[in-house]
């Protein structure tokens, strides 16, 4: 292997639907290149691991200039659901997954999800909410410590 | 550039992929197996006939694909080609490293 990195470590701090999956492609590009990745979910990023809240991701219409539809426009009733609609398809024909088949894909493929502890007890969620295949709920310090060897890096999203 | 394989001489990229498939065959096959510290077993060889069988489709390959192939699984295929499955299953099976980040 020509490169010098050899575990990607990733906080996912946002739910909606294209952070989600920036990190899921960057997480799984590394296992599919024989780098080590793990993904840590906290704030609203606990939302992408919530059995009944993962199928109900969207994009975020407001805020977002390069969605090129005006901010006015963007906060009408029923413009994210319409764009969400619209990217999902476009993710179908490249053959994306949707976001629960990419956790299984993740798990399977030996990256390790983890849970941000502090953010589940702000939440107020239990181990029973967040899907079967977490890893853990960890504490942040409990993450550095997976950054254990040399040619680790670590992206927030 | 050339390289000597299973006895034969084969035309290999940069990066070890062949250029001719049909310079390909078993012992090749194994020789380059070796080469990835992978010994081939019959369910080796099962998944490299899937993945001839999606390249003489012209299908894209990707993990979820094979996922969805309902014949394997990703842990499976992560065990069995360790540092890369798709990377390495197709470097032994002959054929062009796939272009996909999925």
């Amino acid at each position: 292997m020509a490169t010098k990195v050899r575990k990607m470590l990733f906080i996912l701090s946002k739910a909606t639907i294209e952070n989600a999956y920036a990190a899921f492609i960057m997480a799984n590009g590394a296992r599919m290149e024989g780098i080590e990745s793990e993904i840590f979910f906290t704030f609203f990023g606990l939302e992408v691991i919530q059995k009944k809240k993962l199928a109900h991701l969207h994009v975020a219409t407001v805020g977002n200039p390069a969605m090129h539809i005006p901010t006015m426009l963007g906060g009408l009733p029923g413009m994210e659901a319409m764009a969400t609609k619209m990217m999902k398809k476009e993710m179908e024909k490249l053959d994306m997954p949707p976001i629960g088949e990419f956790l299984e894909i993740l798990s399977d493929s030996g990256c390790k999800l983890w849970g941000c502890k502090l953010a589940v007890d702000m939440f107020h969620l239990e181990r029973k909410d967040l899907i079967d295949e977490l890893d853990g709920i960890l504490t942040i310090g409990d993450f550095y410590n997976r950054a254990d060897q040399e040619g680790c890096q670590l992206v927030f999203i | 550039m050339k390289k000597v394989l299973a006895n034969k001489e084969i035309d290999v990229n940069e990066e070890g992929y062949l250029l001719d498939f049909t310079q390909w065959n078993k012992e090749v096959g194994n020789s380059l197996a070796e080469e990835c510290d992978i010994v081939l077993t019959p369910r080796h060889w099962e998944f490299i006939e899937y993945i001839h069988d999606k390249y003489n489709k012209e299908e894209p390959l990707s993990i979820r694909g094979i996922k969805k192939s309902g014949e394997f699984d990703v842990k499976e295929f992560y065990a069995l080609f360790p540092g890369g499955p798709l990377k390495k299953a197709t470097l032994i099976a002959g054929i062009p490293k796939p272009k996909s980040c999925i």
